[in-house]
């Protein structure tokens, strides 16, 4: 995770403070890589290699593996689980990201001042950060309950409605939950970005006479590129990994209206017992993660590596 | 721009790896508990008899302290997919919990499982203690691979006798009267019937019973003899459109597909008057006796077997649900391990004291020879209806999602959900289902 949070001023500042002109000019010492990129071959390439072997067998996890050659890719890709699948998860990527964006972005502005009761609100807001997804989803389900929950609880029809139980309400609900947990991760990145930008730009505005809202949109926002960059990857990345929540939370239901692709995954593995189709949608998961990936870095542009700061 | 590269190619391995995780988290299956320590494993379901296995190996341990066993408890659902794994890995229990069916025909395909036909010669009297009809659920092609470890499970239709009495009515018997009573309940702002749709399974209690009142079990003996265009039998046709009839009627409980089994907030709707029916097993008597322990001293709980279905092939005292739990002793635990297994199958298990606890929490044992013991418990009236019921029935059909292979029971749920969703037709049903057959 660290080569996407190191912003490019990090880097040069360590350049130009600690190492030589050889380190400036080629960078750090390639031998640096070299822990990490053990331990992904051991973790990550290895088994991405089994799961593309597994995608060309058929495997009820128990007796022996057959080589199939493309008969679980056929099942995958003319299931129509499978395109509700990924239409379900591109919506909650899509919904997401327009709801946990915005709002992370400002109360990351809002908490990066260094007001009082600006930090107060801060670790608030940071509770959710704590919990982890089960309980987050255990919590949820039990406020949702439309006999049990909230709603008949206080009385409130309102808030009694079939939350989790309408196959058109489920996925909003569902992006809603998300949003509770995850709102504070993206805030914190956010807030750190904004510490970063100069003191001294706001104040060269304030002297030429732009207001807070100018500010914000000519200072802020374009300081802020590569932190939103960053943010919108682990968003639209980590859409694809959202299991554990859902899972707990809807087990995919009802019907497949919460069935995302990671899900569809799981459960045609391990509950249909199917592991060669459930290892094709693994393959399909992560080309999907890598394009996604290598698209926002994309939007980065050409010269990503130049300085933001000139002039400060 | 050599650093540009680096860093897409972080991103891109950094993508990657979230997207792994899952894989790796699924696969990497459990830790700590296999035939990693020396003594002999067992894993058994929270809830229900959970206090009769710790009681059971508490004793058996402090007794033979040289041949301990250490015992987990997983929830149902979780479990079924963790124990498939974990003996997929080599990493089982050495006493698996099973329904016997479809998923045991798979682990002795595989061979995973101890064939306990000689220790059964070896030891007539383990044999001759249980109930020679649900012996028989452990036996596939000829060979014992699983012995029964618990309570006959029943589907039972329960109902709430206060709010039957409210309204003035009668427990349904014949599909008739179970649908002109929906209005009736609705009307006193009662649902008629609690379902965990969310888990599923509890669906298919509806369709197993229907379908047997209808069309009688030869066609689910059909269906699990892989017979071609099995699931097309008008009786399942006709049990899922009266299923889809008394969802658009409104029998179903307010949200019924968001609630899950396993947390028991299904039998809760039952005790708190908010649901006036349920179908389910036997063993959530258990459940209620612990959590609403007045509601059922006070005879408020109803049972009765499900309706018949006019001009239906069915005998009505035919059965449904799980003739028993079983143990499997897993092929890959150690010789120690194994005779430990097999000496507390044959010592430890079903000894007066483990019988006696079973009954005292409620579940009818599968032993033979303990009428007077049912009739001295404070829960005779229950137990003693559901003996009978197990006893008497002339067919009693093992649970289909256990019956079946996993692979056609996971599409058997998934599309009976659909079809309490009204998303998919009978007919739609039928043929996807008639295309799962074989696999």
């Amino acid at each position: 995770m660290s080569a996407t949070t190191t912003t490019p001023q990090q880097e040069l500042g360590v350049g130009r403070t600690t190492g030589t002109r050889r380190t400036l000019e080629k960078g750090p010492s390639g031998w640096l890589a070299v822990p990490a990129l053990a331990f992904f071959m051991l973790f990550a390439i290895l088994p991405l290699l089994g799961v593309l072997f597994l995608s060309f067998t058929r495997w009820d996890g128990l007796g022996e593996i057959k080589l199939d050659g493309l008969s679980s890719w056929n099942t995958v890709l003319a299931d129509p689980v499978t395109g509700n699948a990924l239409l379900v998860t591109a919506k909650i990527m899509f919904f997401s990201f327009i709801v946990q964006a915005p709002i992370s972005l400002l109360l990351g502005v809002f908490t990066a001042a260094s007001q009082k009761y600006r930090a107060a609100l801060a670790v608030l807001y940071f509770v959710p950060l704590l919990l982890s997804s089960a309980a987050v989803a255990i919590a949820f389900k039990a406020l949702l309950d439309p006999n049990f929950g909230l709603g008949p609880g206080l009385g409130l029809p309102f808030l009694a409605q079939d939350w989790l139980g309408n196959s058109d309400l489920v996925l909003f609900v569902v992006v809603f939950v998300i949003a509770w947990q995850f709102v504070p991760f993206h805030t914190l990145i956010y807030q750190g970005g904004v510490r970063q930008i100069p003191a001294s730009l706001y104040e060269a505005a304030q002297i030429d006479g732009a207001g807070r809202v100018q500010q914000f949109f000519n200072i802020t926002l374009p300081q802020l590129k590569y932190t939103m960059i960053t943010s919108s990857t682990l968003m639209v990345v980590g859409s694809l990994a959202y299991f554990d929540l859902i899972f707990v939370l809807t087990a995919g239901g009802p019907g497949y209206s919460t069935r995302l692709l990671p899900l569809h995954m799981y459960l045609t593995g391990f509950k249909a017992n199917d592991m060669g189709a459930a290892s094709a949608l693994g393959v399909i998961l992560v080309v999907i993660g890598l394009a996604l990936a290598l698209f926002l870095q994309r939007l980065g542009g050409k010269n990503r590596n130049a300085s933001q700061l000139e002039g400060a | 721009m050599n650093n540009l590269k680096l860093r897409t190619a972080g991103m891109a391995v950094s993508a990657a790896a979230l997207s792994i995780s899952l894989v790796a988290c699924g696969s990497s299956g459990p830790a700590g508990t296999g035939a990693s320590t020396d003594s002999a494993t067992m894993w058994g379901l929270t809830g229900g008899d959970q206090p009769v296995f710790q009681a059971s190996v508490d004793s058996w341990n402090k007794s033979h302290p040289d041949s301990a066993i250490k015992l987990d408890f997983f929830a149902n659902d979780a479990y079924k997919t963790k124990v498939r794994t974990a003996v997929g890995a080599g990493q089982g229990p050495t006493l698996v919990y099973g329904w016997g069916g479809g998923v045991l025909k798979s682990y002795v395909d595989a061979g995973q499982v101890d064939d306990l036909t000689g220790f059964l010669k070896e030891n007539p009297d383990v044999q001759s203690r249980y109930l020679p009809s649900i012996l028989e659920s452990g036996v596939i092609d000829g060979k014992t691979y699983a012995l029964p470890n618990n309570k006959v499970q029943p589907v039972v239709l329960y109902f709430n006798k206060e709010v039957f009495e409210k309204i003035g009515a009668e427990p349904p018997k014949t599909w008739d009267e179970l649908m002109a009573l929906v209005p009736k309940f609705k009307d006193a702002g009662v649902a008629p019937f609690s379902l965990g749709g969310q888990s599923k399974w509890p669906d298919l209690m509806w369709l197993e019973y229907l379908v047997d009142r209808i069309g009688g079990p030869e066609v689910f003996a059909n269906i699990a003899a892989n017979k071609p265009d099995a699931w097309s039998d008008p009786a399942v046709i006709e049990a899922l459109t009266k299923i889809q009839e008394l969802v658009d009627a409104g029998g179903f409980i307010n949200g019924f597909s968001s609630i899950a089994a396993d947390s028991n907030a299904d039998q809760a709707l039952l005790y708190t008057g908010k649901a006036a029916m349920i179908l389910q097993g036997s063993w959530i008597y258990q459940g209620m006796k612990k959590d609403a322990a007045d509601f059922v001293s006070s005879g408020k709980l109803g049972y009765t077997p499900f309706p018949t279905v006019e001009g239906g092939k069915g005998d009505p005292a035919n059965v449904v649900g799980n003739p028993s739990n079983f143990w499997s002793v897993s092929s890959k635990a150690t010789e120690d391990q194994k005779k430990t297994a097999l000496e507390y199958v044959k010592d430890g298990m079903f000894n007066d004291e483990n019988v006696q606890s079973l009954i005292n929490s409620g579940a009818v044992p599968v032993v033979t020879g303990i009428e007077d013991k049912l009739a001295a418990s404070p829960d005779k009236d229950f137990l003693t209806y559901v003996y009978g019921m197990a006893k008497d029935a002339p067919d009693f059909t093992l649970s289909w999602d256990q019956a079946l292979s996993p692979a056609q029971g996971d599409a058997m749920l998934a599309n009976l959900d659909q079809i309490f969703l009204k998303k998919i037709t009978p007919e739609q049903f039928a043929s996807t289902m008639n295309a799962t057959i074989g696999k």
